[in-house]
């Protein structure tokens, strides 16, 4: 059914700190890897040898650059996937029913056997989390791994999802954010974890943690060298008027 | 956005059978016999048409038929049961007609509200998107449910209401125009939202995710043709709307009136290219494409 629930028992979601992503796009492989090999639709590519190889991802890291009023331009790696909204434009959009948003849990799935890949929700989505797969044409999203975190075939360790487990900065935290009392509830508290495009209205479960303030002073014995002379004296004050003559 | 051909058609079509349809189905002109036998054809081939040339861009239309199902929150969903139980009223209307040359009025009326309801819906499913500003403003029904009734106008010869009709259309559609450039930068979404870093500074795109292109920016993040916006909005506003105009001013000829609905058509069709060409997505803030790109 593509009626939202009105609320669901958890909000598993992930939280992404901007301030300790290094922008190595591990986490990018690995989720192609898993839902490759795994539930779902294989994420295809095509011309992948080519001139013009296009193929389908759940997740995608951009890199931007933030200039301040003052002072030096900052770099920030910013990883982007389905943000598993609380009010999920992707899902009511859905004519199939294929698009829904667990009761349970709170993450949002495609049923790719009744996905018509009219491709609608792709264009609801604000965040550009949805992308037909270009050989299956069914809408493929990220399942929060789905098919790892309840796995009891799994060992305890690799029960979340594939970004997260294997970000080797720790960038990536998963958990229930519905929870105030969570691991990653508290970590949204202390660092100020925020939402992308809230404008949208979207409700995004996913938080993002910005990153920390730049030192003001960056080098601490700087200050106690000595200043290099503005107008050079002696033998460089001779040298520079010398060639100055020339 | 991405403007496939398929959905313009769609969109093009279906709203001129149905605008057809709701003038018909008025008693403007009270058709019978051989005579409403081809009016109604014309009007079923253009609606039906455009709705199966919609299914076209589906991955899967096999499945089509599971579109039915969602009809309490998809638009497209009720589009599909709107132009399935329109097409129903205005068959059982024309089928009488035509066989039993027996009119009943009413029905008629009915079916002509149904049209107007159909086409709304349509607009919604763009309308409703509001990821995409341009669309998600009142005025995308408004502009589907005038074109609708112009072109209707115009292919059921009812010349006086015509010539208003596309007149205001065309006026309607100039403003529009003028409005929808705007309300992106007045949704308040930036890159600087998107990344949820405009505390620290200016944002722009420094790399992006990968070097080729992906779904999303063939989809989405469309620009091609943009620089030739303003030339295309003048060529349509004069195929769809001046020239048709002019012609239905001059006494009539069959002709004549066939190369008006034929301007306006190409007309029309460029207005709905543009419509999907300049629609401007949120997600391009994420490939370092401005609103005003």
């Amino acid at each position: 059914m593509t009626e939202l629930p009105a609320s669901t028992m958890k909000k598993l979601g992930l939280v992404i700190d901007l301030d300790t992503c290094v922008g190595c796009h591990a986490c990018v492989t690995s989720c192609k890897g898993w839902n490759t090999e795994n539930y779902g639709a294989a994420l295809s590519d095509k011309d992948a040898y080519g001139a013009d190889p296009v193929g389908s991802f759940l997740n995608r890291i951009h890199s931007f650059e933030i200039q301040p009023e003052t002072g030096p331009a900052q770099t920030v790696h910013f990883p982007k996937s389905c943000l598993h909204c609380e009010d999920a434009p992707c899902v009511t959009v859905c004519p199939t029913g294929a698009s829904y948003k667990r009761v349970e849990d709170g993450i949002v799935l495609v049923n790719e056997t009744d996905c018509i890949g009219c491709g609608l929700c792709a264009w609801a989505c604000p965040y550009g989390a949805r992308e037909m797969d270009p050989v299956e044409q069914v809408m493929k999203k990220c399942t929060l791994c789905v098919d790892r975190i309840y796995n009891e075939n799994l060992p305890e360790e690799d029960r979340q999802p594939a970004c997260v487990r294997t970000c080797p900065a720790g960038a990536r935290h998963f958990g229930d954010l519905g929870d105030p009392d969570s691991d990653v509830s508290r970590l949204v508290a202390e660092r100020g974890g925020f939402d992308l495009m809230p404008e949208q209205g979207t409700k995004p479960v996913n938080k993002y943690l910005p990153p920390r303030p730049k030192d003001e002073q960056i080098d601490v014995l700087a200050p106690f060298l000595e200043p290099v002379a503005a107008t050079p004296s002696g033998f460089l004050g001779w040298l520079d008027k010398a060639l100055e003559k020339l | 956005m991405h403007p496939a051909a398929s959905i313009i058609t769609f969109t093009t079509l279906s709203g001129l059978g149905f605008g057809l349809l709701v003038f018909l189905g008025l008693g403007f002109p009270p058709v019978e016999g051989l005579n409403a036998f081809i009016f109604f054809a014309v009007a079923f081939a253009l609606a039906v048409g455009g709705l199966i040339s919609s299914t076209f861009h589906l991955g899967h239309p096999e499945r089509a038929l599971k579109a039915f199902t969602q009809w309490r929150t998809s638009w497209l969903s009720r589009e599909g049961w709107a132009a399935v139980i329109t097409l129903s009223v205005m068959g059982l209307f024309a089928g009488l007609i035509v066989l039993f040359d027996l009119r009943i009025a009413p029905l008629g009326w009915l079916g002509a509200l149904a049209c107007l309801a159909t086409v709304y819906i349509t607009s919604m499913i763009y309308g409703s998107i509001r990821s995409v500003p341009r669309w998600a403003h009142w005025s995308t029904s408004a502009m589907f449910l005038a074109y609708a009734l112009s072109g209707g106008a115009l292919l059921s010869g009812q010349v006086p209401a015509a010539i208003i009709l596309l007149a205001l259309t065309g006026i309607g559609q100039f403003v529009a125009w003028q409005a929808g450039d705007a309300r992106f930068a007045a949704s308040g979404s930036t890159a600087e939202t998107a990344t949820g870093l405009g505390h620290i500074g200016k944002v722009r795109l420094f790399e992006a995710p990968h070097s080729g292109g992906n779904y999303l920016t063939k989809e989405m993040v469309f620009v091609i043709g943009r620089k030739h916006a303003t030339k295309l909005r003048a060529i349509a506003l004069l195929l769809a709307f001046a020239a048709p105009i002019v012609i239905l001013l001059l006494p009539f000829y069959h002709m004549l009136a066939a190369l008006a609905v034929l301007s306006h058509l190409c007309g029309v069709l460029i207005t709905r290219w543009l419509f999907f060409a300049e629609a401007e997505h949120t997600v391009s803030l994420y490939y370092g494409r401005s609103a005003a790109a």
